[in-house]
């Protein structure tokens, strides 16, 4: 794997952005990795622009915010446009059930939401991106998520995550077979 | 069993290090972005024998506080610029009555409520000369999620052998930050008890200074009964008018201080024994300097950072060692005024070279931000 990873996770207020920058740089953690996750919000506890930030990285990481994205998630039509000109450095993932786009070089869309849905609850989409996008690049295992989800949830909520956690690996298999 | 390391958050880290120096109370109200730090004391003190309680505002806060120390309890307090202004009459208590406690400040964008979620470095001078009258305290700042917790245990240590507040001033960047942090295991590292009275309990004077310079504090509630008042007092702790008291108290309140200066102050350099350019700077921003650094070393510049840990006292000789040899000096800061290039300018005279990167918009100070005051 590369030596270090810089994500964005961008999005709005109440999407679970924050607490999924945490549960990939938790996976980074016990990987042994150094890691840094920080995050911006405004006043609103629900809407307004939020956005999430985790560097992962075999060596120390001295600047603390993101400067050149390996890898961005985007969950609101603003965020995608904000993020749209770095997608020809950065795989751009985002929710085909909330961004309007054409087709474009490394856009990776798939309906997280809707296969949340289908899931049993709409809050997992965060954990279908995090398995996509961790599939494609190799940034943290799989295992290691489910590790985290396995730690941070009980029970059939755990499962349930963890089944959302393997739906979004899924996805990038299936494209890449 | 080894210690594995955990992903912390700044304000967390901060709640560990009181721990771990065996602070056993707090009294706050919570506040963006300090909320966290009360968040887990109301959590993890219960399951220590400490106390935890929300109080009805900030000036009942650090009163409590006081009220704890005196009992005996390493205590403490987390707030923001605006709970920190109403700190102040009772921080100014703290001083005088010599009282030890922490205060964590987690810098926000201001003035007054301002930008309540976003970062600044704007409290620098408030720190030093939020209280009025003749006094000082010691401040500490951290750059990181470590050193969140490293301050903590070393500003309760300050705080218990010096008998005075100790500020943390944090920022919204390293207290929301989360890294990779493992605790140290118990008797790793230093932690420092208050000095208390030996002596029969009739003789005892609670502010006439020992050899050491620091004058032993007994707990309310123990044999040692003892007067404290806001207002001049003699070495009893009762009130005494007299001036020559007066000056001999104002000067201790400041010696006591000045004597340990050396092992108060603390700095980290990175590179810069051999800067031309050097970099000095303090708290989140320090990471920007870092990185603008080893840019313009990849670049071929002589580029160096000198990290202010401890703010106050100022380190005017560790920033005269380093910012004389250095032909150009930059400062930046999330404040407009410069608060800390205006200490520097003061060490190193005006003729020194010294360039200030202010940001004061909310956003982070970037290291291309550093890299532009180098051109």
């Amino acid at each position: 794997m590369k030596k270090q990873y810089e994500v964005i996770l961008a999005g709005a207020g109440g999407q679970g952005l924050i607490v999924c920058g945490i549960m990939l740089a938790e996976a980074a953690v016990l990987e042994g990795k150094n890691v840094v996750q920080t995050q911006s919000y405004g006043i609103a506890s629900r809407g307004g622009f939020s956005q999430s930030e985790v560097i992962i990285s075999e060596e120390e990481i001295i600047f603390q915010q993101v400067q050149a994205p390996d890898l961005i998630l985007a969950l609101t039509q603003a965020a995608f446009e904000r993020y749209a000109p770095l997608a020809a450095h950065a795989p751009l993932f985002f929710d085909t059930t909330l961004v309007k786009t054409g087709p474009g070089q490394n856009l990776y869309g798939y309906p997280f939401l809707t296969l949340a849905s289908e899931l049993g609850h709409e809050g997992m989409a965060n954990i279908i991106a995090l398995g996509a996008m961790a599939a494609l690049t190799g940034m943290v295992r799989p295992e290691s998520l489910a590790q985290v989800l396995r730690r941070r949830f009980a029970g059939q909520t755990a499962e349930m995550n963890v089944k959302a956690l393997y739906t979004g690996c899924e996805l990038i298999k299936k494209d890449q077979a | 069993m080894p210690q594995q390391p955990r992903l912390l958050q700044g304000n967390q880290a901060i709640v560990e290090g009181a721990l771990y120096a065996g602070a056993r109370f707090y009294a706050g109200y919570p506040i963006t972005p300090s909320s966290e730090i009360a968040e887990e004391c109301a959590r993890l003190l219960p399951r220590v024998g400490g106390v935890y309680l929300q109080m009805e505002d900030e000036i009942a806060s650090i009163a409590a506080v006081i009220g704890a120390s005196l009992a005996g309890a390493k205590a403490f307090t987390a707030t923001s610029g605006p709970g920190f202004s109403l700190m102040q009459e009772n921080l100014g208590l703290a001083v005088m009555g010599e009282v030890p406690c922490v205060i964590i400040n987690v810098q926000r964008s201001g003035p007054s409520t301002g930008l309540a979620t976003k970062p600044a470095q704007a409290d620098v001078m408030q720190l030093r000369w939020g209280r009025h009258g003749d006094q000082c305290l010691i401040a500490l700042s951290p750059a990181s999620v470590k050193e969140c917790f490293y301050l903590t245990v070393t500003a309760f240590n300050f705080a218990e052998k010096y008998r005075v507040p100790v500020v943390i001033g944090a920022d919204e960047i390293v207290a929301h930050m989360r890294e990779n942090f493992t605790v140290p295991a118990p008797g790793e590292v230093e932690v420092i008890e208050r000095k208390k009275p030996t002596g029969p309990p009739e003789n005892y004077l609670p502010f006439a200074p020992e050899e050491d310079g620091i004058a032993p504090l007994a707990a309310y509630g123990s044999p040692y009964i003892f007067h404290l008042t806001s207002s001049m007092h003699g070495p009893d702790g009762y009130s005494n008018n007299d001036p020559a008291n007066a000056a001999w108290r104002v000067a201790q309140l400041h010696r006591k201080i000045e004597r340990y200066r050396d092992e108060i102050v603390l700095t980290q350099s990175f590179e810069a024994e051999e800067a031309e350019v050097l970099i000095i700077t303090f708290g989140a921003t320090t990471r920007a300097a870092r990185a603008a650094a080893k840019q313009a070393r990849a670049r071929g510049i002589k580029a160096g950072v000198l990290q202010l840990v401890t703010l106050w006292p100022f380190p005017d000789k560790e920033v005269a060692a380093l910012g004389e040899r250095a032909n150009t000096v930059i400062v930046p800061e999330m404040n407009y005024a410069g608060q800390v290039a205006g200490e520097v300018q003061r060490v190193l005279g005006p003729a020194k070279d010294l360039r200030r990167v202010n940001k004061y918009n909310g956003e982070v100070l970037t290291p291309a931000e550093i890299l532009q005051a180098m051109a």
